[in-house]
C-alpha cells in the first residue's frame, strides 16, 4: 500500500497534468495577450501618475501572486507534514522559486514605478519593505529545501519553515507598517467595495487571472520535472 | 519537570565548563559596536541617534552567531537521541534549550548593551530602554534562532543558512526593540514598545517550542 | 511471554527501500541479534523500533498495545545505545550517567552497580573527553544499564571494547536477560550468548 501511495500518485498527477496544461497553457496566452492589451492600449493614462500608472498592472497582481503563494507553500506543507503526501513536497520544491520571482518582479517594478513617482527607485515604504521581507522568506525556504543530500529531509524542514513563516507574515506586515506608514492606503481590498476606477479596475483583474494562470502553468511543469529528476534519483541509488 | 529541570542544568553546567564559548559572543557583541562608530565617525548626535538601531542589531548577531552550536553539539555525539528518546515532550527539552541559551547569551547581552548605549552617549532613559528592551525582547531571538539551528542540523552551510532563515522572523522584534530607544529619544514613553515586545515573546513562546521538536525529529529520522 | 510484537514493519529511506516487511517477537529473557551486511537496513530498524524513524507501514506492539499511541510510555520501557555514544565530553562519567537518569526521570539508584559492571569506578570522576574510544563505549554501555528499562535496543555494542569488556557486557547482558530483560542488538560479531535468537536482514 504504501508503495503504492508513493509511486502511483505522482503517476496520476502526471496524467492530469498532461491531460491539462495544453488548454491551460492557451487560456494563458489568451489572458495575458487580452490583459496586457487592456493595460497598455485600452486603459486611460492615471491624472496623476500618467503612464506609469501602467506599470501597476504587473506590480499589484506579482504582489498577490507572491503572497498566494507563500499561503500555497504552507498548505503543501502542512499536507506533507500532517499526511506526508509525497507530491506536497514535489509541488513545494516546484512553486517556491516561482513565488520568489514574483516577490521578486513586484519589488522590481515597484522600484520603476517609485523612480518617476518619488524620485527614487527605492524608498523604504512599509509594503515595499513588506514585500522585501517576503522575498526573504522565499530565499530561505529554496535554500533549506534544497541544503540536505537527503532530499526528504529538506522538503520537511522547509516544510516546517513555511507554517512558521505563514504565522510569522501578518505579524512582520503589522510591525514593518507601524515602523513605517508612508504608502497610499490598500484600495482594493478595502472594505464597501473597491473605490478604484472601473476602466483601471478591469485590466488590473485581467491581468490578475492571467498571471495566476501563467503561476499554475509554471508550478505543474516544474513539478513534472522534480518527479523526473526524483526518478533519475531514486534510479540511479538503484545502480 | 524534573527532565526540563535536568536539562536545563546539564546545559548551564557545560557552559560553565567552558565559559570562554560565551566570552567570545559577548566579545563579539563589544567589538562589533564599537566598529560603528569608526566606521561613521565620532559625532555623538549621529551616534547617539543611532545607537539603538546598532545595538540591537549587534544583540542580534551575536545572539545568531552563538546559535549555531545550540542543537549541533548533541546532534554530533548522539545526546539528541537521547532528548527524542526522553519519556517527556520534546517541546519542553527545546524549551529548556533555548532558555539555556537565553540566559547565556541573552540576559548578559541585555546587561552589557546599556554599559555599551554610554559609548553612543546614550541617556539616563535611553539606557534604560536599551537594557530592557533586550530583556525582554531576546527571549523571542533565542526561540527563532533555535528554531533555525533545529532546521538546519546537518545541513550543508549551516551558519550562513542559520542567519538567512532567522533574520527575517527576527524583524518584528528588532523594530520593536530599537523603536523603544527612539522614541524615549523625543521624549515619550517607551511601555507600549516594551508591551509589544512581551506580546512577541509570548507568541514566539507559544508556537516556536512545537516546531523547534519538529523539526529535531526530522533531524533525528 | 511474548512482551514486543512487531508486524510488518518497513522503511525507506531517500526513496528506496531498506527494512522490508519485517515480524518477530520477543519474550522475556530473549535476546534478538540483528545480522546483515553494512547498509542491510539493521540501523534502521533498531531506529524505527524506538520511533526515532516514521515507519512507512506495520505496527509495534508492547505488552499487546500500539506504542505509537503512548509515545513516552514506550520510550520508558526502552535502554538505547546507538552508534554514537551520546556521552558528553566535558562532564565526568559519573555526571554523565547521573543526568541521562534524571533526562529520563528515573531513579539514579542504580548508577552504581552499572559503574562498577564496566570497570569504570577509576574513570567515574575523569571527564569523558579525556577517555579512550572503548572507555567511552563502555561508559555508553553503563547509561544503558543504569537506565533499568526492561529492552535494551544497541547498535554494535560491540565496537571498541577488548577481550575484558567485551566479557563484561556478556555478563551484565546476561544478568539482565535472566532477571525477565530483552534486548535487540544489531551486529555483524556474533554475540557469544546463549540461546540468542538471529535476525539476518537482506541486502
Amino acid at each position: 500500500m504504501a508503495s503504492l501511495h508513493v509511486l502511483a500518485n505522482p503517476a496520476r498527477f502526471r496524467r492530469f497534468s498532461q491531460r491539462v496544461l495544453p488548454a491551460l497553457s492557451v487560456a494563458t496566452a489568451l489572458a495575458l495577450a487580452v490583459g496586457l492589451w487592456l493595460a497598455l492600449v485600452e486603459s486611460p493614462p492615471d491624472y496623476q501618475q500618467g503612464e506609469t500608472v501602467r506599470i501597476m498592472f504587473l506590480h499589484v497582481p506579482s504582489a498577490w501572486l507572491s503572497m498566494m503563494g507563500y499561503a500555497l507553500l504552507a498548505a503543501l506543507g502542512a499536507s506533507l507534514l500532517v499526511w506526508r503526501h509525497p507530491l506536497a513536497a514535489l509541488m513545494a520544491r516546484a512553486a517556491a522559486p516561482v513565488g520568489a520571482v514574483f516577490a521578486a518582479v513586484c519589488l522590481l517594478t515597484g522600484a520603476l514605478w517609485g523612480r518617476p513617482m518619488w524620485g527614487t527607485y527605492w524608498v523604504w515604504d512599509a509594503r515595499l519593505t513588506s514585500m522585501l521581507l517576503l522575498f526573504f522568506l522565499y530565499l530561505g525556504h529554496i535554500a533549506l529545501s534544497r541544503a540536505y543530500d537527503d532530499s526528504e529531509r529538506g522538503d520537511r524542514a522547509a516544510a516546517i519553515l513555511a507554517l512558521v513563516g505563514v504565522i510569522n507574515l501578518p505579524v512582520i506586515k503589522f510591525s514593518v507598517d507601524w515602523w513605517n506608514t508612508l504608502h497610499q492606503p490598500a484600495s482594493v481590498m478595502k472594505l464597501g467595495g473597491p473605490s478604484i476606477d472601473p476602466s483601471i479596475l478591469t485590466p488590473l483583474l485581467v491581468m490578475a487571472l492571467a498571471l495566476l494562470l501563467l503561476f499554475v502553468v509554471l508550478v505543474l511543469l516544474r513539478t513534472e520535472t522534480e518527479i523526473d529528476r526524483r526518478r533519475l534519483e531514486a534510479a540511479e541509488m538503484a545502480l | 519537570m524534573t527532565g526540563f529541570g535536568a536539562l536545563l542544568a546539564r546545559d548551564l553546567r557545560l557552559v560553565w565548563r567552558r565559559p570562554g564559548d560565551v566570552m567570545v559572543v559577548l566579545a563579539f557583541f563589544v567589538v562589533a559596536t564599537v566598529l560603528f562608530p569608526l566606521g561613521i565617525g565620532p559625532e555623538t548626535n549621529l551616534l547617539a541617534r543611532i545607537a539603538a538601531g546598532i545595538l540591537w542589531c549587534a544583540a542580534l548577531f551575536a545572539a545568531l552567531l552563538s546559535l549555531e552550536r545550540l542543537f549541533a553539539a548533541d546532534y554530533e555525539d548522539g545526546a539528541l537521541d537521547l532528548l527524542l528518546l526522553a519519556p517527556w515532550p520534546l517541546e519542553l527539552a527545546a524549551l529548556a534549550k533555548c532558555l539555556a541559551h537565553w540566559i547565556v547569551t541573552g540576559l548578559p547581552l541585555a546587561l552589557l548593551a546599556p554599559l555599551m548605549g554610554l559609548l553612543f552617549g546614550l541617556s539616563g532613559d535611553g539606557l534604560l530602554a536599551v537594557g530592557l528592551t533586550l530583556l525582554v525582547g531576546t527571549p523571542a531571538l533565542s526561540l527563532i534562532g533555535g528554531l533555525a539551528a533545529a532546521l538546519t542540523l546537518g545541513a550543508r552551510r549551516g551558519g550562513a543558512l542559520l542567519a538567512l532563515l532567522a533574520l527575517p522572523l527576527c524583524v518584528p522584534t528588532l523594530i520593536f526593540g530599537a523603536g523603544a530607544v527612539e522614541v524615549v529619544a523625543i521624549g515619550e514613553g517607551f511601555l507600549t514598545h516594551l508591551a509589544i515586545l512581551g506580546a512577541l515573546a509570548l507568541l514566539s513562546l507559544a508556537t516556536l517550542p512545537w516546531a523547534i521538536a519538529a523539526a529535531l525529529r526530522q533531524a533525528g529520522e | 511471554m511474548t512482551e514486543l510484537e512487531v508486524t510488518g514493519l518497513s522503511c525507506r529511506r531517500g526513496g528506496r527501500p531498506v527494512v522490508r516487511n519485517i515480524a518477530f517477537t520477543l519474550a522475556r529473557g530473549e535476546l534478538l541479534a540483528l545480522t546483515g551486511r553494512n547498509g542491510s537496513g539493521k540501523t534502521t530498524l533498531l531506529r524505527a523500533l524506538a520511533l526515532l524513524v516514521t515507519a512507512d507501514a506495520g505496527v509495534i506492539r508492547w505488552r499487546g498495545a500500539d506504542v505509537r499511541y503512548d509515545r513516552d510510555g514506550w520510550h520508558r520501557q526502552i535502554a538505547w545505545l546507538g552508534h554514537l555514544d551520546g556521552l558528553k565530553g566535558d562532564l565526568t562519567v559519573a555526571e554523565n550517567l547521573a543526568t541521562a537518569c534524571r533526562l529520563r526521570e528515573a531513579p539514579a539508584t542504580r548508577v552504581a552497580d552499572a559503574v562498577a559492571a564496566f570497570d569504570l569506578i577509576p574513570l567515574a570522576n575523569r571527564a569523558v573527553r579525556t577517555l579512550s574510544a572503548g572507555q567511552r563505549r563502555r561508559a555508553a554501555l553503563a547509561r544503558v544499564v543504569a537506565a533499568g528499562a526492561p529492552l535494551w535496543l544497541l547498535d554494535e555494542p560491540l565496537n571498541a571494547l577488548d577481550a575484558p569488556s567485551q566479557a563484561a557486557l556478556r555478563t551484565t547482558l546476561g544478568k539482565h536477560l535472566a532477571a525477565g530483560g530483552l534486548a535487540i542488538a544489531a551486529t555483524h560479531a556474533p554475540l557469544d550468548i546463549p540461546n540468542v535468537r538471529i535476525l539476518e536482514l537482506g541486502p
